[in-house]
This record gives C-alpha cells, structure tokens and sequence, in this order.
C-alpha cells in the first residue's frame, strides 16, 4: 500500500511541534517518546502500520482547535483517532503526521427525552451511548458489530451501520448534529435538534468523509424507544438461491424485519464450532429478527415462516425464550471472533442489490476456488451489505498479496451488479486505489473539491479515500 | 428548454450564456423570484429501475410522483418520506416531479418517525454540475459509505449546486392500515407535551399534528399509526392509555378515512385560501412557546406538524391588514404587503432565537422579491458560498436563491 513519503522538514521541526502542542494541552496529553507512540501506528487493519510523529490526547473543543490551528500553521499533517478500530486503515498515521485522538472527550452533554436526542463528545462509545439512555427506556439504533469499543467519531467518519439498519437507517439517519473543528481551528456548528436544519445539508457531507473535512467533537444523535420486545426466528436452506429468494419475498410481502442476517456453510461450521449455538449444517442460514409487542411478534413471524415454507428449509426454529433468541444471535454475534481464531482473515464490505444475493455468491464461490483461499460469507442479507471474509496465513509469503487481490476481485463484482466497494467500514487505505472501480474521475473531482474548502492545504488524513495520483493536483503534490 | 436527455441538460448548462432557472414541474414555486432562461427537467422522464425486493426504484428526474407512486402501489410499496404535494396550498399548476421532491426535501408527517426526511430515503444521484460536468454519487444499494456522501448535499440544494437528472431511492411497504388517536381541543403546552410523550412510547407513530391554533377555534390533536391491522388496533389502544393523563382521546380505525385525513395534513390543502403561508422549524419542544409568543402579539393561524418541529405559521390578507397596523412605518405601502413583512420578520427573529429558522412558502402576489430562506450566519454563508463556487463557478444556477 503506497502512502506519501513523509515531509523531511516536519520531521526535522518534531521538537518544536511538540513543545508548541504541550503549550495547550495539559499534561500529559502530547505522547511523543517513540516507545509510546507505537501504540497509534496502526488501527483495526494491522497488515499496515507506521508510528506516528505524536499523538495528542485533548479533552475539549477549544483545546482539538489549538492543536489544529497550530497544525495548520507549521503544515503538520494530522490523522483523526476515534477508538482506532477502522477495518479499513482510516486512523493509519504517516511519519510526519500528529494523532488526534478523542479518547478522552467521552462526556455526555445533555439528554433531552422530550425531543429524544443526546449530545455527547465524541470520544464515546457507541455501546455507552445507549448505556446513557436505556434505564429510560431508549436507545441509539446504529450498532456496528465493534459497538463496545468504537468511537462515535469513527461512526461519524464512517457512517458506520451495523445489522439494523433495514429498518433504522445507518449513523447518518441518526446524526442530528455535530460541532467540528475545521484545519485552520475555526469551530462550527452543523445541524442541531431539529427536523429541518436549513440551508445545505452539510451535516450530510461530514458524516461518512472519513476525518477529512475536520474533526468532530461532540455530536448530537437521535435516540430512540425501546422496542416492547424482539424476538429472532432461525432459518436453514439447502442453497443461497433458496435463501436469497426467501429474503426477497419477505421484503416484498410488505414485513419489514429489524435485521435479517446470512451466513454460510464455511461460516456456520465454524461459528458452531466456536460457540456451539446449535445452528443446523446447511448451505445457508437466516437469522430475521421483528419487533413489537407479543401477538404482533407472533403474527409477523407467522408469515415470514409461512413464506420461508415455500423455500423448501431444512429448518425452521422460532426462539420460544430469552435464551433460546440469545443462542441464535450468539453463532452470529462471534462469527467474527470465531473466524479469527481459526485463521488470518480479511473483512470486505461492498453492498450488492439483494436480488443479485445468489449470483454474488456464486462467484465468489469460484472466485475462492481460482485463488485457492477459502472464503466465508456473513452478513446483513435485507440490505445487501455483504462481509465475505477471505482467509489466509499472513505468515506466509505472498498470502497478504493474494488475498488482496482477491478481495479486490470481489468488490469489483459488486460494483458490477450495482452495489458498491463498501457499505459501513469506509474507504481508508484499504480501497482507496478501487474507487476508479465505482467513480469516474469528475466523480471524485466534485468529491474533492469539497475538501478544498474545508482543508485547503489537505493535511487532514489526506492520503485516504482518493487514489493518490488521482487527488496529487489537489494536495500539491504534482 | 427542456431537454429530454442528460446529455441534453449538460449541453444547455455548457453553453448557457447567463443565470438559468431550474425547475421541476413548477408546482413549489421556490424559484419564483429566480432569474433567468428556464431549463425544466420535466422532458427527462421515466422509472428506469424499480425492484421491489431491493425497496429501490431509480427514475428520471423528471418523472411526475404520480406515476411512481402508482407503480409502487401495484406493488404494494411506498415513497415512505410522504412528499407534499403543494399545487393546492399554493394555487399552482403543473406535474410534481421527483427530481423537485429531492431539490427541496420535501418531507411529510411521517418525517418524525424513523423514516426520516427525503435525504433519508435518497440513495444515489446523477446530477449536471454548473459547468456541464455529469456526476454520479451514491447508487442503489442501503448501506453505501464509498466517497464522500454527496447524495445528501444535493437533497435539498434547490439546483444551486446541479441539476439532477437521476434520483434512486429506498421505498417501503405500504401499510395495511392506518388508525388515528385523537385529542380535542389542548392548549399547545399540552399538546406538545402530548405529542412528545406519544413518540416516546414503543407504539411507533408515524404522525403527529396539532392545529389550528387560531383564535378561539376548537384545537385538535391527531396521532398516526401504520402497520397491520391487528397491531395498529392494539397499538392504538396502548397509546390512547398512555395518553389518559392529557385526557380522554377517539381511536379511529377507518383506514380509508385516516389515509384522506392524512393526506390533507402532508399538502395542508386547508391553508389553501391563507394569503401568507411560512414554516417554521424549531426544536419540538419550543413550538408551544413559539405559537404563544407570535399568536399573542400578531394575527396569523398556526398548525403544528412533526411534533411540532415543524410549525406551519399562515395568515389571511385580513390577518396581514390588521398586523400592518402595528407599526407605522413606512406608512405608503400596501398594508397586505406590510403586514406580510412584519410576520415574517417576527417569525425569523424568533425562530432564530432558538436556532431555527423561517422559510417564505406564499405571500401576497404583490410582494416584492425577497429572500424565501432566512439567512444564516456569516460563517455558516461563507462555507456554503464556497461550496457553490466549487459546484457552479459562474454562478448561473438558481441565482442567488439560496444566498
């Protein structure tokens, strides 16, 4: 993965960068000692890493705008930091970049129950979000698999989703405001508690740009009732057409479950091994979830299974208790932990429209076969946001390469069907060269030119998203 | 002009020689004021992708909602944001068109519930920028984090940073039935207070309105729910309880019925003869306030929308007659005109304190052009000027429509 050759001359001014970052944080927020600033070389995507030139650990709004302002001034290239868990190499740093990082800013502002928000720092987790509200009886919708640990600004950065989203949207459907901080230190405010902000919708371009437009310090997020109950029925199908077609027809017949969730066989084998969820050996599995009050739960789940019959399933098992419906999540909700533990893998996350579910994976299928690595395929099936994880052995030479390009291979076959390289994980480094694959050069021109007029001078995590030849001319550097 | 296709709409912008006003069908008159050689997206017609199974349906911007509307409904599916439509509130003629629907963001009752404004549903663009440069954003598919999320800005944009020419959108399913809780006659702190506790119940409303707040007519307050119809029988049930404390309330469980009530309520046909129509967004919470402060002190009718996020402020040419007396200068002008200017100053200055805002929807015919959208602060101008500059250097966009 190519990245920028690092300014000499930032490097060579580390000390002087340091002392005037130490002159507006308080002690101990400036990490700067190369023993320590190992700890930020690298994010959820660990095939990459280089340690930073420091990182920076502020704890309010003013003290994120010091830094960018002096960052601004002395060119330093700055990498934002929510919890560092990006899939996609969105917190890698450069050698001469300073790591912002909003650990410490985990606050909540206010909660407001009347117009149902909560503004918090955006340190915080998303897990905590809920945390904060669920003894009133509410809850934040977004719920990436990584919720226990990822930041609500690397939500924002990424417009992260998670396996709810056919029916509550994806962080930018949830994101009613935010206060950020621009390059040049200037704070604004974007949004706020209202249905209807007023002029652009420049909330809309913040969410999901990556921390290139500028860093988010507190957000206002729209928070929801509890449901009065959930419950998920477990479905097993001899083929993926059988239970791409059962996904189809359940949209179609007007119920709209909270997630429907895909896994298959290579996946359930090794889900089950791990954790014993009893999950039937089939080729293909469903997990759909509804919500509602008792009788209502009974009647949804009555004609999806009625629907699902005509499928031909091997299976069908409706969740009676609490902990039979807590079973059926747990194969899935460790599918990725289980993974890991048989093997290296990577997680792609390119979306396909849901009616071309069967084709996709049977090209994968024989995509898998040509590379000679094994691929298991979980995901949000009502969306369509696939999560083929490859696996391979980093440890042996030429794995890393292979597997790369057969995950390139795969999104690309995405693209191709009509969805895209990456439903909630980003771009980063990790597909930053395939957006030639989705987007035409004007394409990415007008996306670019947004950043010229937040971060002029592109030191904001500037080496992501865009090919780097394609965004030279923007970043000065022909 | 109107072009037929998007090469078409690229060459007229290309070679544009001065400002260029665009329009949809013409029905929302926000470009009234506009400058300019029209170019209507209008020819650019028809569905080009509709899957039911995928809730997605691309079309042309210029294909008239009715007829998306009617494919969806053979299929028993829906655009869930509910657009308006305005021809009756505004005395308009013409063919609503989505590409207009996403221009605007126009977004109806069921904005308050999880489905969200138009942007929400708003899954993928293709617009003419202000140089005759074709771009896509987004596409097809729910979850879509590759770029930056350009879809949105152009939600709402008013054709001042393009001219689409495609929209995708996520439908959903039409529900069977619809049921209406409603409570007579409240004071807006109560019914504020009502609709708020409504939509912190799990009963899932869709729909919350309140209105008229005018004089000494009676006030009603009108709850939604959708869904099947068992559930909505029950959740209507629940709801009606837990909203005991703010006194008894009607279950009304005539779908047909709720829909027609309903739809009044999205295109706010009973506004119709009100000469000055403006909405007002504030935070919920602040609407009672809000009506209590104006309704004191300056004539005018005010219903309450998504929970009162949304507060439609209107007056008749009597109301604007009797406000113009209220201050004596400039004395020589038309007192409609007058009257017109002072609510809507009113309204800006206090829906500003709550960092709102007030936006000009109908008034007098004889009323001079004035800005439609209430100005934002400098900071906030100087961003989004820089922005347009980007997207259409010349300028020739909707001139000046939206700052």
């Amino acid at each position: 993965m190519q990245m920028p050759d690092p300014d000499r001359f930032v490097i060579s001014r580390k000390d002087l960068i340091v002392a005037r970052l130490q002159d507006v944080l308080p002690k101990g927020a400036v990490i700067s000692d190369p023993a320590e600033t190992h700890a930020y070389e690298c994010d959820g995507l660990t095939a990459y890493r280089c340690p930073p030139l420091a990182a920076v650990l502020p704890s309010t709004t003013d003290q994120v705008s010091a830094v960018l302002k002096i960052c601004n001034d002395m060119n330093v290239p700055v990498v934002p930091r929510g919890a560092g868990t990006s899939l996609a190499g969105g917190a890698l740093p450069t050698a001469d970049c300073v790591i912002l990082g909003v650990a410490r800013m985990n606050e909540v502002i206010e909660t407001n129950y009347a117009d149902r928000y909560i503004r918090v720092q955006s340190g915080r987790t998303n897990l905590s979000v809920t945390g904060a509200v669920e003894a009133n009886g509410f809850f934040y919708a977004p719920d990436p698999s990584s919720q226990l640990a990822c930041a609500i600004a690397g939500n924002i950065a990424m417009n992260s989703g998670g396996a709810h989203c056919l029916k509550y949207g994806v962080t930018t459907n949830n994101l009613l405001g935010v206060t950020m901080v621009m390059m040049d230190g200037t704070v604004v405010d974007l949004g706020g508690p209202y249905l209807d902000a007023g002029g652009l919708d420049l909330l809309g371009v913040i969410c999901g740009s990556e921390g290139q437009l500028g860093v988010v310090t507190e957000a206002t997020l729209r928070i929801l009732p509890k449901p009065e109950g959930a419950r998920p029925v477990l479905m097993g199908f001899d083929s993926a057409e059988a239970a791409g077609a059962c996904v189809s027809d359940i949209i179609k017949a007007g119920v709209l479950p909270v997630a429907i969730e895909y896994m298959d066989r290579p996946c359930i084998e090794v889900c089950e091994a791990f954790a014993k969820a009893g999950y039937p050996m089939c080729e293909a599995l469903l997990i759909v979830e509804v919500e509602g009050a008792d009788p209502e739960i009974d009647a949804q789940l009555a004609l999806i299974t009625r629907i699902a019959k005509a499928h031909d399933p091997v299976e069908i098992r409706e969740a009676q208790t609490a902990d039979e419906a807590a079973r059926i999540w747990l194969g899935r909700k460790s599918a990725f932990g289980a993974m890991g533990r048989v093997n290296d893998y990577m997680c792609l996350d390119g979306t396909i429209p849901v009616s071309e579910l069967p084709y996709v994976l049977r090209r994968i299928g024989e995509m898998s076969k040509d590379y000679g690595l094994a691929v298991g395929n979980v995901f949000h099936a009502g969306d369509g946001n696939m999560h083929p994880l490859i696996l391979f052995n980093a440890n042996e030479d030429g794995q890393l390469e292979k597997c790369e390009a057969l995950g390139a291979e795969i999104l690309k076959l995405c693209v191709e069907v009509g969805g895209c390289l990456t439903g909630e994980h980003g771009v980063g480094i990790e597909k930053r060269d395939l957006m030639g694959v989705q987007y035409d050069p004007a394409d990415m021109s007008a996306q670019m030119n947004i950043k010229d007029v937040f971060d002029p001078k592109w030191l904001l995590n500037a080496a992501k998203v865009f090919p780097l030849k394609t965004s030279a001319a923007h970043r000065g550097k022909p | 002009m109107s072009p037929d296709t998007e090469l078409e709409i690229a060459d007229a912008i290309r070679s544009a020689t001065g400002p260029l006003k665009i329009i949809g069908g013409g029905t929302r008159s926000y470009t009234r004021h506009v400058q300019g050689d029209v170019l209507s997206t209008a020819a650019h017609s028809g569905i080009t992708l509709y899957d039911p199974g995928a809730l997605t349906l691309v079309a042309k911007s210029g294909t008239p909602v009715a007829e998306i509307e009617q494919v969806l409904a053979a299929q028993g599916q829906m655009l869930a944001f509910e657009p308006m439509d305005h021809r009756t509130l505004l005395g308009t003629k013409g063919t609503p068109t989505i590409g207009g629907v996403v221009a605007a963001n126009v977004s109806g009752p069921r904005r308050i519930s999880s489905v969200g404004a138009c942007r929400d549903s708003l899954l993928g663009v293709r617009f003419v920028d202000g140089t005759g440069t074709v771009i896509k954003n987004g596409g097809r598919v729910m979850k879509n984090v590759t770029g930056y999320d350009l879809v949105k800005l152009m939600a709402g944009s008013f054709g001042t940073l393009g001219v689409l020419t495609e929209v995708s959108l996520k439908v959903l399913p039409l529900p069977a039935a619809v049921a209406t809780v409603t409570l007579p006659d409240l004071p807006p702190d109560q019914a504020v207070a009502a609709m708020s506790a409504a939509l912190g119940t799990p009963f899932e409303v869709t729909g919350t309105w309140f209105g008229p707040y005018h004089h000494q007519t009676p006030r009603k307050l009108h709850l939604r729910l959708e869904g099947a119809a068992a559930s909505v029988a029950y959740r209507a049930q629940a709801l009606s309880k837990t909203l005991d404390p703010f006194g008894p309330s009607q279950i009304d469980t005539d779908t047909d019925a709720n829909r027609a009530l309903w739809q009044g309520i999205r295109d706010m046909t009973h506004l119709k003869d009100q000469t000055f129509v403006s909405r007002i967004s504030v935070p919920p919470s602040n609407a009672a306030r809000f009506v209590e402060d104006i309704g004191q002190t300056l004539n005018s009718r005010m219903d309450l929308d998504w929970s009162g996020g949304l507060i439609w402020c209107s007056a008749h040419e009597n109301d604007l007659a009797d406000n113009s007396q209220m201050t004596a200068n400039p004395a020589h002008v038309d007192p409609q005109i007058k009257g017109a200017q002072i609510l809507l100053d009113r309204l800006q200055d206090a829906a500003g304190l709550d960092g709102g805002h007030a936006t000009l929807l109908k008034a007098p015919v004889s009323m001079p052009a004035c800005a439609l959208f209430q100005p934002k602060d400098p900071a906030r101008a100087k961003l989004e000027a820089a922005i347009r500059a980007k997207f259409d250097p010349r300028g020739i966009l909707n001139q000046g429509l939206m700052g």
